[in-house]
């Protein structure tokens, strides 16, 4: 013993971390997949992607569809919302973003978003507020007509998914 | 307190028993025999109020859940199922549903009376920090009890309430996936919260031997707060305190019952019988009473504080309301226990006492105009109470004298 107490360490201690670390690793790969479980499975997965048929909705019109589980606001907005929007200064936007940033090139008139409040989770209701645009009732947060956070505790604008025009009347969400 | 054995086994067969597993002498010792201040009042039958409160939830959920389905299509029929097919089964759920108003109408008392009688401070710290616990984890299993009726309520609680992980910087919407097993609440969260309200109450029941365990090494404080000194101060459990606490469990029972008989969906809200629908949020969404003040401080962080953005803020204030709770023991200092004997703790406990009220009502309000300011004054003053009042009142006061024993509070000084 007297000897050992000289050596820092000694075979045995390098081998009880080695077989430590070991069994650690072992363990949390036994465990990722029992917390693994719990991420979303292949069938809500599968449907992470749809095609909208946007040629129903009339000019001020509103509707919302389901993707992934979530609503989605899709707004055929008037050239007075479009102008409303753009003319807003960059310094008044809590979570700045420009109108262009939020719709696509020659589809302006197209506001495309995942109809969740951004604080936490409801869903807002549409032409209301104190900027003509949203308006969430459970916390009081005002969108403005472009969707994005003008009042209230939202930390974000309403988020855009990602999306594409297929042609000019048909949209693929996801 | 605890050391003394009082057990001498009757029987041959006893003390076959007590040499292999001393289940009769642990029974007499803690059950029955335990030395118990003589002087506690009626708000200390809480606890065993409590316990009963737990096994009333146990029992009607066990059997709840033999009738009830665990699937977004069928969740919200097979809760009216039960309501009307069910042999008994409009009692039994109305008894589970109410059971959690009642209980959690226990608990606050519980600690409200533990935090008039300094019952948290040396050497019960630990016995205080236990109790929290279990608070938490009784809010959560409500919580989660709440959404398997799968209402409208339902849905949009589990909605917010897990959203609050997405305020988590970086992997908050990874864990926000994580929880929901989905991009929106839906089948495998409900499937995920009704394993879990199955589970957690036996987690609680454990955490609740541990709250008692640690009850049992200084033993019970007392409306004084003076330490018991001789065997003069206390009386056995049973019979004095088993019949004390079945007493205040039988005026429990009044409120409760007339609740289950009488108005059974008084304490719920009327949104929760329309089916749950992802399209259409309620106008406004109002967590069961119970969550209503932590609700109120959630929400009351509308402004952005430098990097930390208001949703983040809510969460942060919200797990701070609970931290703020689970140090108390050693925010107040004070060596003399009961608010009796504090003149100034007396006024600002009662300060606290109404503004949690406040906060309570605040959280039923819509967020706006007077009501967001007043939230965010009632949430202030939490706080304050915690981290300026009584720090300071512990080094300030000028406690009252106290009784030099338990025995002389009660009989007076000349028969102690």
């Amino acid at each position: 013993m007297a000897t050992q107490a000289q050596h820092s360490t000694t075979r045995r201690d390098f081998l009880f971390v080695a077989t430590g670390a070991v069994g650690a690793v072992g363990a949390a790969a036994v465990v990722w997949p029992l917390i693994n479980q719990l991420n979303p499975d292949a069938s809500t997965l599968a449907l992470a992607s749809i095609e909208f048929d946007l040629s129903a909705i009339e000019e001020g019109q509103s509707v919302t569809i389901t993707w992934r589980g979530l609503p989605v606001f899709v707004r055929h907005r008037t050239p007075a919302e479009i102008e409303e929007a753009k003319a807003v200064p960059l310094s008044d936007l809590k979570d700045p973003q420009t109108d262009e940033e939020r719709t696509k090139e020659g589809h302006e008139q197209w506001l495309i978003m995942v109809a969740n409040c951004t604080h936490l989770g409801c869903v807002p209701t549409g032409e209301s507020g104190d900027f003509d645009g949203w308006f969430c009732p459970c916390h009081g947060s005002h969108y403005d007509t472009a969707g994005r956070i003008r009042q209230g505790p939202a930390p974000k604008n309403l988020v855009v998914p990602p999306y594409e025009f297929i042609s000019d009347t048909l949209v693929q969400i996801g | 307190m605890s050391e003394h054995s009082t057990y001498v086994p009757g029987s041959a067969a006893e003390k076959w028993l007590d040499e292999r597993l001393p289940v009769a002498r642990f029974a007499k010792e803690h059950l029955m025999d335990f030395p118990t201040p003589k002087n506690l009042n009626y708000w200390w039958t809480f606890g065993a109020i409590l316990v009963m409160c737990l096994g009333v939830q146990i029992v009607t959920g066990i059997i709840l859940a033999m009738h009830y389905t665990p699937n977004v299509a069928m969740a919200f029929d097979s809760v009216e199922h039960i309501r009307r097919n069910v042999n008994g089964g409009r009692i039994i759920q109305a008894t589970h549903a109410v059971g959690a108003s009642m209980f959690f109408a226990a608990l606050y008392i519980h600690i409200f009376r533990g935090m008039f009688y300094g019952s948290y401070k040396a050497p019960r710290e630990i016995l205080w920090i236990l109790g929290v616990i279990i608070f938490i984890l009784t809010m959560a299993t409500a919580f989660m009890g709440y959404v398997l009726p799968w209402g409208q309520m339902s849905f949009w609680g589990a909605t917010v309430i897990t959203n609050i992980f997405s305020a988590i910087p970086i992997v908050g919407e990874s864990v926000l996936q994580l929880l929901r097993g989905g991009f929106a609440v839906g089948n495998p969260t409900l499937n995920r919260f009704f394993s879990l309200h199955y589970l957690l109450p036996f987690v609680i029941a454990a955490v609740v031997a541990l709250h008692i365990w640690a009850l049992h090494v200084p033993g019970n404080n007392n409306p004084t707060g003076v330490d018991v000194k001789s065997s003069r101060d206390t009386l056995p459990f049973h019979p004095y305190y088993t019949m004390k606490d079945l007493y205040g469990m039988v005026l429990f029972m009044i409120p409760f019952a007339w609740f289950i008989f009488f108005a059974p969906d008084i304490l719920g809200h009327p949104d929760n019988y329309i089916q749950a629908n992802s399209q259409v949020t309620p106008a406004h969404i109002v967590p069961e009473w119970y969550l209503l003040p932590f609700y109120t401080i959630l929400r009351a962080i509308d402004f952005n504080v430098l990097f930390i953005n208001s949703q983040l803020g809510g969460v942060i204030a919200m797990g701070l309301s609970m931290v703020a709770l689970l140090v108390v023991p050693w925010l107040d200092t004070g060596r003399v226990r009961s608010g009796l004997f504090r003149p100034m703790f007396k006024w600002f406990y009662l300060l606290f006492v109404i503004n949690f009220i406040g906060l309570t009502y605040l959280g039923a309000q819509p967020a706006e105009g007077i009501y967001t300011l007043l939230a965010k004054v009632c949430t202030a003053y939490y706080f304050i109470h915690f981290f300026v009042v009584l720090p300071v009142l512990s080094r300030i006061e000028k406690p009252l004298p106290l009784p030099t024993s338990i025995s002389e509070s009660v009989l007076g000084k000349a028969h102690a």
